[in-house]
């Protein structure tokens, strides 16, 4: 009886679900640096609520944050979680390191179990909570600028994926807590993850949490396809947006098509998990392969959902930083274009050993080496992009540039992949590991950062401090080439991935350089911080308000920094590519206009907030069999949504005078401000005024 | 561009100024895409049938399962209900008197909450059978795919009521003109996906 109003209220919860009581009971090292874990969520949200409530920040963040429906703010929430996201992803990846290293003919610092949790949680968060959030946040951010528009398609909505995507990172974070993560990787493969293998609540923290983040990123992906299609300023035709623009587009339109993919594998896992449906099981007709190949139907589109902004950013920091425009501006949009159509073309290379006969495993590995054509042309742009034009070696370029040279021996090690044979060699071991890093750290995260360094000064209004940038970027590169470069030797000496423990001593030295690696690129980590700590403090002296400090080309720069809510004073009529720079060479960049207008803005909404709680607590009640909680919290998103639905008053007018008023600021700025030559770029003479840009 | 050049094709705005047909066309357009996310997860799910087809386990066999009569008379009830959510989009496109929107749209309701109880009962006579999702694989497949579209159905149903609410507390704004389109679209996508269910799930079991 009483067991059973437990369970009515609290599901399968015991004391024993807690990471705490678990590593009271048997202190050992495995589960005191669970507890550790543990304790860190715990403090860091203690923590985060007494600064925000000693600060009286509360109502600050909440009006002026988190109910906030203005791009800009949701794309600086978004990199803000995966700024902490990639935080506990990073850790976990060092303990793995130090786990491997550790672990040659003895019994590592952590249990084989728990190595698996780490695996799965530092893919998953990686994926889905790190480069997902970021690469939307720049998208958010940036697109609506680069395109002239005052906002996205549908502010709402964006919101509402925001707080999903933040609700699926609560449970990834509650799940250190309170029971334990999957241990079935970031893939969540069946049978492993079945009922039958499984019946803990790791699998379900995980369909649940990639659930709610792939909800948000569909939705994302309509919303930004949308707008890029239908808000683009008069004149500006598809042809003449940035190449950011274009890399969003297609972003978008892989997100349309491929999350979908994702949904319907985690929403039939779930049913097996639940309702013992048979579509995965090892028995009464269940099928495996459906899941492989549903699966990876969404990731390869995937990969490149993550690489193709990280190349709009490149596409814009080196035309920038070269002084020049981008070379092959068509060739880049028609390789971005061939490679958001191949990316579909190719997912059964990710199972070239799981069963299908030669000929079809030929047509994918073709297909597979044919994506190597348009990125290769790419490069070459790139490349070009340089070639005599008067490249300054800042941060982003200097992480540009490490791109560059990097990506292409991933590439390489790709096209060796991409045949079946030799994957058949190396299929499931580090070889693998080692390339898909080569990949994703300099396609992704390098290009992530370069982007958040180089948009930093337009969000903020100073610029981020160069040394402390120089010193990340020597950690992250010389960090990333000692961690995974020795991966590669060992997946060719036959060392299989995603193993706790190993038994070759002749595989320690070169475990040893990749932990090695491991913590440089955690001080790479750190050193962003501190970059942006001590950005904070020295705002005065870098602060760049004209909105230009690069010399750059795009509309973005043509507004103050930071730029005010509705972008734009008035819509720009345009008439070239690389408008802003065309209208500084015709001394017009800094013209006022003929007249101001009225200007109509979303008001804030409570509704994205509050779809992303009730969203997570409808996933939380169903990790754990609570389902008073999931059903209520079901409820209540459809009952918000229908009431939101009513809601008639959603607009605000801001007033012409007003607009003028800010706007006529700003040109005072702009017209005491002293345009300085490059060579000044990264010292407190730049004010955000190009040389020569005012006439 | 005058108001009159963008109009929308399916709405009849009349004289609202032309940041309100654009506001139309962007939010239509982005329903529309919003469909093809969705057809891709029904394309996923009829795929996912076609696979599972052969994993009876031993279990009942599609033929034996279903009964042509009943689908039958559900495909009608599906078809009839699109006809009648046609007359309502036209009654609004055409400024007919509000009632007779209302009316369409609740005789479209009335018969989207009969299909919703007819596959019900086809649903419990299947289960008083014995063939339950956990029976197999393939009947794992087909209630996913057939409930997948009956979720969908339901969200209509309650789509359409709240519609219902909407028209009476703000009458025909623009809007509320906008939406009724975007349930229609809605409306119509179902009874597409309805076909395809008719004709690969149950006449194909036929064989």
């Amino acid at each position: 009886m009483v067991h059973g109003a437990w369970f009515w209220l609290l599901g399968r919860i015991d004391l024993d679900s807690f990471a705490f009581v678990r590593a009271w009971r048997e202190p050992s090292l495995d589960r005191l640096i669970a507890a550790g874990a543990a304790a860190m969520v715990v403090l860091g949200a203690i923590a985060a609520f007494a600064i925000i409530t000693r600060m009286r920040k509360w109502r600050y963040l909440w009006e002026n944050w988190f109910t906030s429906l203005d791009h800009k703010k949701i794309g600086i929430l978004y990199i803000a979680l995966s700024g902490v996201m990639l935080t506990r992803a990073v850790i976990e990846a060092v303990l793995m390191r130090m786990q491997q290293a550790v672990a040659v003919n003895q019994p590592g610092i952590v249990k084989p179990e728990h190595f698996g949790e780490l695996f799965s949680t530092h893919g998953s968060i990686m994926i889905f909570f790190m480069a997902m959030p970021f690469l939307i946040g720049l998208i958010n951010y940036v697109m609506p600028l680069q395109i002239g528009a005052r906002d996205v398609a549908f502010p709402l909505l964006n919101s509402v994926s925001l707080w999903m995507t933040v609700g699926g990172a609560v449970l990834m974070m509650a799940s250190l807590v309170i029971g334990k993560f999957s241990t079935g990787g970031w893939s969540g493969y069946p049978p492993y993850t079945e009922m039958a293998f499984n019946s803990g609540v790791g699998p379900d923290y995980w369909i649940w949490a990639v659930t709610l983040s792939s909800l948000g990123t569909m939705m994302t992906g309509i919303n930004f396809a949308v707008t890029i299609y239908k808000s683009r300023a008069p004149g500006m035709h598809l042809f003449r947006m940035p190449l950011f623009c274009w890399t969003s587009l297609c972003v978008s339109i892989l997100m349309i098509f491929a999350m979908p993919p994702l949904t319907v594998a985690t929403a039939l896992l779930a049913l097996d998990r639940y309702l013992d449906f048979h579509f995965f099981t090892n028995d009464l007709g269940g099928n495996m392969m459906n899941y492989a190949n549903l699966f990876w139907l969404f990731g390869h589109p995937e990969v490149y959902i993550l690489i193709l902004p990280a190349f709009g950013v490149y596409s814009e920091v080196i035309s920038t930083f070269s002084s020049k425009r981008l070379y092959g501006y068509r060739s880049l949009v028609y390789a971005t274009m061939a490679i958001a159509v191949l990316s579909f073309t190719v997912w059964l290379h990710h199972f070239f050993t799981m069963g299908q006969n030669a000929d079809i495993n030929a047509f994918f590995g073709v297909a597979t080496m044919t994506i190597g054509i348009p990125t290769g042309v790419k490069v070459y742009d790139w490349i070009l992009t340089m070639y005599r034009g008067r490249v300054r070696f800042t941060v982003p370029m200097l992480f540009s540039i490490a791109f560059i040279v990097t990506f292409v021996i991933g590439g390489m090690s790709g096209i060796m992949l991409a045949v079946p044979p030799l994957d058949y060699v190396v299929h499931n071991t580090l070889f693998l590991v080692a390339h898909f890093h080569n990949m994703l750290i300099p396609g992704l995260l390098y290009g992530m950062i370069a982007g958040y360094q180089f948009w930093f000064p337009k969000a903020f209004g100073f610029r981020l401090d160069e040394r402390w940038g120089r010193i990340a970027f020597g950690c992250w590169v010389s960090g990333f080439y000692l961690a995974f470069m020795p991966l590669y030797v060992l997946g060719a000496m036959g060392m299989p991935r995603r193993m706790a423990g190993v038994f070759q001593s002749e595989y320690l030295p070169w475990l040893l350089v990749a932990a090695v690696g491991g913590f440089l690129v955690l001080a790479g980590l750190v050193a962003l911080f501190v970059q942006l700590w001590v950005s904070i403090r020295r705002r005065e002296e870098a602060s760049v308000p004209v909105g230009d400090p690069w010399d750059a080309r795009s509309l973005e720069w043509g507004i103050a920094a930071p730029p005010p809510e509705y972008n734009f004073a008035h819509i720009p009529d345009i008439e070239t590519r690389d408008p802003f720079y065309a209208a500084k060479e015709h001394g017009t960049a800094y013209d006022p206009p003929r007249h101001y207008d009225d200007i109509e803005m979303p008001k804030n909404s409570k509704v994205g907030p509050l779809l992303g709680i009730a969203g997570a607590a409808c996933a939380f009640g169903l990790v754990w069999y609570i389902w008073w909680l999931a059903a209520a919290a079901f409820v209540a998103i459809w009952g918000v949504v229908i009431a939101r639905s009513f809601v008639r008053d959603i607009y605000k007018t801001i007033p012409a005078a007003e607009v003028a008023r800010e706007h006529q600021r700003w040109l005072s700025q702009v017209a005491a401000a002293r345009g300085i030559p490059r060579e000044l770029e990264t010292t407190p003479a730049n004010q955000g005024l190009a040389e020569g840009a005012a006439a | 561009m005058s108001a009159d050049e963008i109009k929308h094709a399916g709405l009849n705005l009349q004289h609202a100024d032309p940041m309100t047909h654009e506001k139309a066309g962007a939010g239509i357009f982005g329903f529309w895409v919003f469909l093809m996310s969705d057809a891709v997860l029904f394309a996923l799910l009829f795929a996912t049938y076609g696979v599972m087809l052969r994993g009876t386990a031993g279990g009942p066999v599609p033929h034996e399962v279903y009964e042509m009569k009943s689908a039958f008379i559900e495909t009608l009830i599906l078809l009839a209900s699109s006809f009648t959510f046609g007359l309502a989009s036209l009654a609004m496109k055409y400024e007919h008197k509000q009632h007779q929107l209302q009316a369409w749209l609740g005789v479209t309701l009335l018969l989207g909450l009969l299909f919703i109880g007819w596959e019900f009962h086809d649903f419990a006579s299947m289960a008083a059978k014995g063939e339950v999702p956990s029976r197999s694989g393939y009947l794992s497949a087909f209630f996913a795919l057939v409930s997948t579209h009956l979720l969908h159905v339901t969200a209509g149903c309650i789509w359409a009521v709240v519609m219902i609410a909407k028209i009476r507390t703000f009458g025909l704004d623009a809007r509320v003109k906008i939406n009724v389109l975007r349930l229609g679209l809605f409306w119509h996508f179902l009874d597409i996906i309805w076909v395809g269910i008719f004709s690969v799930v149950y006449l194909q079991g036929l064989a």
